[in-house]
């Protein structure tokens, strides 16, 4: 399955990958009405990790033997048969959080708006463009089968 | 003291669209934009502001807009704000004002008044979409004949590969569109634009050059598309980087400080700028004004015979110097010192760094000196001798076109180069705080720079030039460079003076042959 | 320019009339505007074949008196005569049309020994011409002439009493000019030594290869493209030295494209021959007819944008710029040969 890859060697921390995940996410998908009228009550699905000039934006990564749906005591998050992308039933989740604690990479989010319902990447479902991927402006976020030899030990 | 100098440019941020995502303050390495961490607002300081429009072109809604700030003072012809602010900086400082890219003063620019002939009705235009159209050049020295033996009593001589060819052509450049990357050095650049213009210079067919800072390890791969620098600092020449290199340029000279140095501070001195320079870590690097081994003509020509010995003569020696008033004797004298390219860089040349008085003020422009030394090497039946390049300031295929028929064999494109990676000519280069991630070494501004988006970026443009030349040597009626080369009667001069058509040797619009 | 062009060798050195050239030209006057025409003819002067043969255009007798006293200076004049003509109402304002016979003096040589009789001679053809003092050497080779004129070809044909000549290679040019004016010496062929050149085009590179010459002492002085051709073919071919086939790669080289496909060694020579003779190359529309006496060569340039026909029938080899100007002198029913783009078509004197 085709996968968002991070480049941290390009990555300037710009966070416009945030801004673009937030809005996606938004009810209007207007980047001001969102943040003016929406905001708070909105999470970016991705998280921007910084350490002096070393930065990199990371989502879900999908894992193939992903710990969050072992975790998970009602279901809610299961692999999507047709994507084969994890993925999360808000209906069906309880807010117990054990995804979050499972997850290696920080990656699930809890919601601020329900406060109960973890919420994660969902590769922009409803959406053929990755918001993220297409607001980097450096090509720091890339969406690829897999990443190229040279960066492969950069996944 | 209090500084008595003005903004150069006004931040308007629009409030209504601004939502505080902070994109602004994390851009600017200037800190024009900041956080007020108690009322959590976003801050502007227009005095701060450079104009290098980083923020206003990341700013995800448009909501920030940057011009020249209008508080006008009385208005005066002969004393302008320019001169005011520089005033009361080097009152304020005592120091030699210092600027980067090229001259920024309104001198005539004399491309925007030569224009280009096309076929009509006795001559057709050519298509190049549907008929062929050559670009390729070679530079290098080429003999004035060739010796071909052939038995003179075959006179059918219906097969060439009877005769023998005696001459071995001296070593040449291939490129396949008459452009090439000019000099800049790692150190004034940042590795990653380097990079992206060595990518950009094997996939178009083309050179890009090292300028005196080395070469750094990860570009040897490049090795058959570089030209290596030696100047008057000679830092990273070795063995190794000759070997690496396609051709060696001697610089004499630069276009934006004819007569100067240079001076890259301590602090760009990193780990890998050292090692690639081959000067301690954190000391400044030098370059004298001339190089201490040549303070004549023959001292010039034992360097290009050492460096012709160390390369086993099987690379082009090429010399750069800046377009002065005496050019063309003096290519005339590097010429028959056995340079098998002379660079000229014009008055509106780039760089990374330069006194203002020097970058405005001296040398001349690169239109005059291409034709006055295309002009001098003809007469003096050497011009075969020797390829030229010319340098300073070429914005589009236009100017290109128009030096190469005055007389250049190819171009070099600097600014026009960074331009295309992103670099919106904010002069302020010497910084080392190049928003843009282009004339920098700091770890946070570096990593701005995506090589690979820069390179295409830089292939898009050789490209589109490309097209636009054979455009244009179609509507000649010309198909192979060579015949556009040179070839000044299909050049006329509009608003231009006597003595200025006199020493293009063009004549003015609306004379016919 | 328009311009028609035909040429006629007998490779077997056998002489023929003039008139056969001059009904070849005829058949496509509709090519020119009657602003200029010529003809070139080869052994026409078998009792003077070994002396320099001058045919002059002057605008008055005084400056024919400066040109003798010139040429007195470096040679012997054997004869000095008048260009016989006939006159004939088509051809109006003639000037006065002048032939020498001349010799190289020895002392002359001997004080430049650096250089050759040619040398010399084309010194002084050059120097005249250059003056622009109403004096212009149209023809300076030996057993070859030039006759050319402002007129309609046939016509010229007609004024210079061909038909009374006999030669064994002919070339022709019917002109339509447009970049010059038509005068009498900007009439095509243009000669220099014993080559001669028709030219039906317009060369798009001729700035380069003016300035070119130019480094090597050849001057420019007709403004026309054709004068410039020539003078390559004199280069090359005299002063550098190379044989017919190698000048022509020169003049009209193969695409780098082309050039690429080849063997190694031909690479090597072709794109030697690109590098060096860059300012060489002739760009933009052309069909050519030059010869020296020795053979007759047509080329068109490197996308055949003027037209070109060869044909060959018993020892007689033509070329003209339409078929239908060689039917009219002899019919060939097959053997037409359209050369390709930057193929040249030639033909030799076979007896030495």
């Amino acid at each position: 399955m085709k996968k968002i890859y991070f480049r941290e060697e390009y990555c300037m921390a710009c966070r416009l990958c945030e801004i673009a995940c937030l809005v996606a996410h938004s009810k209007s998908k207007k980047i001001i009405k969102a943040y003016k009228e929406e905001f708070p009550n909105l999470t970016p699905r991705l998280v921007i990790e910084q350490n002096g000039p070393l930065s990199f934006a990371i989502q879900c990564r999908h894992c193939e033997d992903a710990p969050c749906i072992a975790a998970c005591v009602t279901g809610a998050m299961h692999r999507d048969r047709k994507t084969n992308a994890v993925s999360h039933n808000a209906e069906k989740c309880v807010g117990c959080w054990m995804c979050i604690m499972s997850c290696p990479f920080g990656v699930i989010l809890r919601d601020i708006k329900e406060k109960k319902v973890a919420t994660k990447c969902d590769l922009c479902s409803d959406e053929k463009i990755l918001a993220c991927v297409n607001a980097c402006p450096n090509e720091a976020l890339i969406c690829a089968e897999s990443i190229k030899n040279k960066d492969k030990k950069k996944e | 003291m209090k500084t008595l100098t003005f903004p150069d440019f006004v931040i308007n941020r629009d409030n209504e669209k601004c939502i505080q995502c902070e994109v602004c303050v994390r851009q600017c390495a200037f800190d024009a934009h900041t956080l007020d961490k108690e009322t959590n607002k976003v801050e502007t300081d227009i005095k701060k502001c450079v104009g290098c429009l980083r923020c206003a072109t990341m700013c995800p809604t448009g909501a920030l807009c940057v011009s020249e700030y209008s508080q006008k003072i009385r208005k005066n012809c002969n004393w302008n704000e320019k001169q005011l602010k520089e005033l009361y900086k080097q009152a304020e400082t005592g120091g030699v004002l210092l600027t980067g890219m090229g001259t920024d003063k309104d001198y005539k620019i004399i491309w925007d008044h030569i224009l280009l002939d096309a076929a009509q009705v006795t001559n057709p235009s050519i298509d190049p979409l549907r008929e062929p159209m050559e670009l390729r050049t070679y530079l290098g020295s080429k003999p004035s004949k060739i010796d071909f033996r052939f038995d003179i009593s075959d006179l059918k001589l219906k097969n060439l590969q009877k005769g023998i060819l005696k001459t071995k052509l001296p070593p040449q450049l291939k490129i396949e569109t008459p452009i090439l990357f000019s000099a800049m050095s790692y150190g004034a650049i940042s590795l990653n634009v380097c990079r992206a213009l060595a990518q950009a210079a094997e996939e178009c067919g083309i050179y890009y050059n090292t300028g005196e800072g080395g070469l750094h390890k990860d570009l040897y791969k490049y090795s058959k598309n570089t030209i290596v620098q030696v100047a008057s600092g000679r830092f990273g020449v070795n063995p190794d980087y000759f070997e690496a290199a396609a051709a060696v340029e001697i610089k004499i000279g630069q276009g934006a400080k004819p007569g100067i140095g240079g001076h890259l501070p301590g602090e760009k001195v990193t780990e890998e700028i050292s090692q690639t320079r081959m000067i301690p870590s954190g000391t400044d690097a030098l370059s004298p004004a001339p190089h201490h081994d040549i303070y004549s003509i023959e001292d010039l020509s034992q360097l290009i015979y050492s460096l012709k010995e160390a390369t086993e003569y099987k690379k082009p020696i090429s010399v750069k110097v800046a377009a002065v008033h005496n050019i063309a004797a003096i290519a005339s004298g590097i010429v028959r010192a056995g340079a098998d390219i002379v660079a000229i860089d014009g008055i509106r040349g780039g760089t990374g760094a330069a006194p203002t008085r020097i970058r405005d003020n001296v040398g001349i422009p690169i239109e005059l000196a291409i034709a006055s030394v295309d002009s001098r090497l003809r007469e003096e039946g050497i011009r075969n001798r020797a390829s030229i390049i010319a340098a300073g300031g070429f914005r589009n295929s236009g100017d290109v076109v128009k030096a190469i028929t005055l007389g250049a064999d190819a171009v070099y494109i600097g600014t026009a180069a960074l331009v295309a990676m992103g670099c919106h000519l904010c002069q302020k280069c010497y910084t080392g705080k190049c928003n843009w991630g282009i004339a920098t070494q700091d770890p946070y501004l570096v990593k701005r720079l995506n090589p690979d988006i820069a390179a295409r970026r830089l292939i898009n443009l050789i490209k589109a030039w490309s097209h636009e030349i054979k455009e244009i040597m179609g509507g000649m009626g010309i198909n192979a460079i060579e015949s556009l080369r040179g070839n000044r009667l299909r050049l006329r001069g509009f608003d231009l003076h006597d003595n200025e058509l006199k020493i293009l040797d063009i004549k003015p619009a609306g004379e016919s042959l | 320019m328009g311009c028609s062009i035909a040429g006629i060798i007998d490779e077997s050195g056998k002489r023929f009339s003039g008139e056969e050239i001059i009904r070849s030209i005829k058949k496509m006057f509709l090519r020119a505007n009657g602003l200029g025409g010529g003809f070139a003819g080869y052994g026409i002067y078998p009792e003077n074949k070994d002396d320099f043969c001058f045919h002059v255009i002057y605008n008055s007798e005084k400056v024919k008196e400066d040109t003798e006293n010139f040429l007195r200076h470096d040679f012997n004049i054997l004869k000095s005569e008048p260009i016989p003509t006939r006159s004939i109402e088509e051809i109006i304002n003639r000037p006065l049309l002048w032939r020498y016979f001349l010799k190289v003096k020895q002392e002359v040589r001997k004080r430049f020994y650096e250089m050759t009789e040619e040398d010399i001679v084309m010194r002084s053809v050059m120097k005249i011409n250059d003056a622009s003092a109403g004096a212009f050497i149209i023809s300076s080779g030996k057993n070859m002439g030039i006759f050319k004129g402002v007129g309609y070809a046939s016509d010229i044909g007609r004024f210079f009493r061909l038909e009374e000549y006999s030669g064994y290679c002919w070339i022709a040019h019917d002109r339509f000019p447009t970049n010059t004016p038509g005068w009498w010496g900007g009439a095509h062929p243009f000669g220099l030594l014993n080559f001669s050149l028709v030219h039906n085009g317009e060369i798009s590179s001729y700035g380069i290869n003016k300035r070119y010459l130019e480094e090597f002492g050849y001057k420019l002085t007709l403004r026309t493209d054709s004068e410039a051709i020539l003078y390559l073919f004199d280069l090359l071919l005299r002063k550098h030295n190379l044989p017919i086939n190698i000048v022509h790669k020169i003049l009209c080289p193969p695409l780098w494209s082309e050039i690429e496909k080849m063997t190694q060694k031909e690479q090597d020579l072709y794109r030697t021959l690109r590098i060096v003779y860059s300012n060489a190359l002739i760009n933009g529309p052309s069909a050519i007819i030059v010869s020296d006496g020795k053979i007759m060569f047509g080329f068109s340039d490197r996308i055949k944008l003027r037209p070109l026909v060869a044909a060959r029938k018993g020892t007689k080899f033509y070329l003209a710029s339409e078929e239908c100007a060689i039917q009219e002198v002899c019919s060939i029913s097959s053997g037409i040969h359209f050369p390709k783009a930057g193929e040249p078509a030639i033909g030799y004197l076979n007896n030495k």
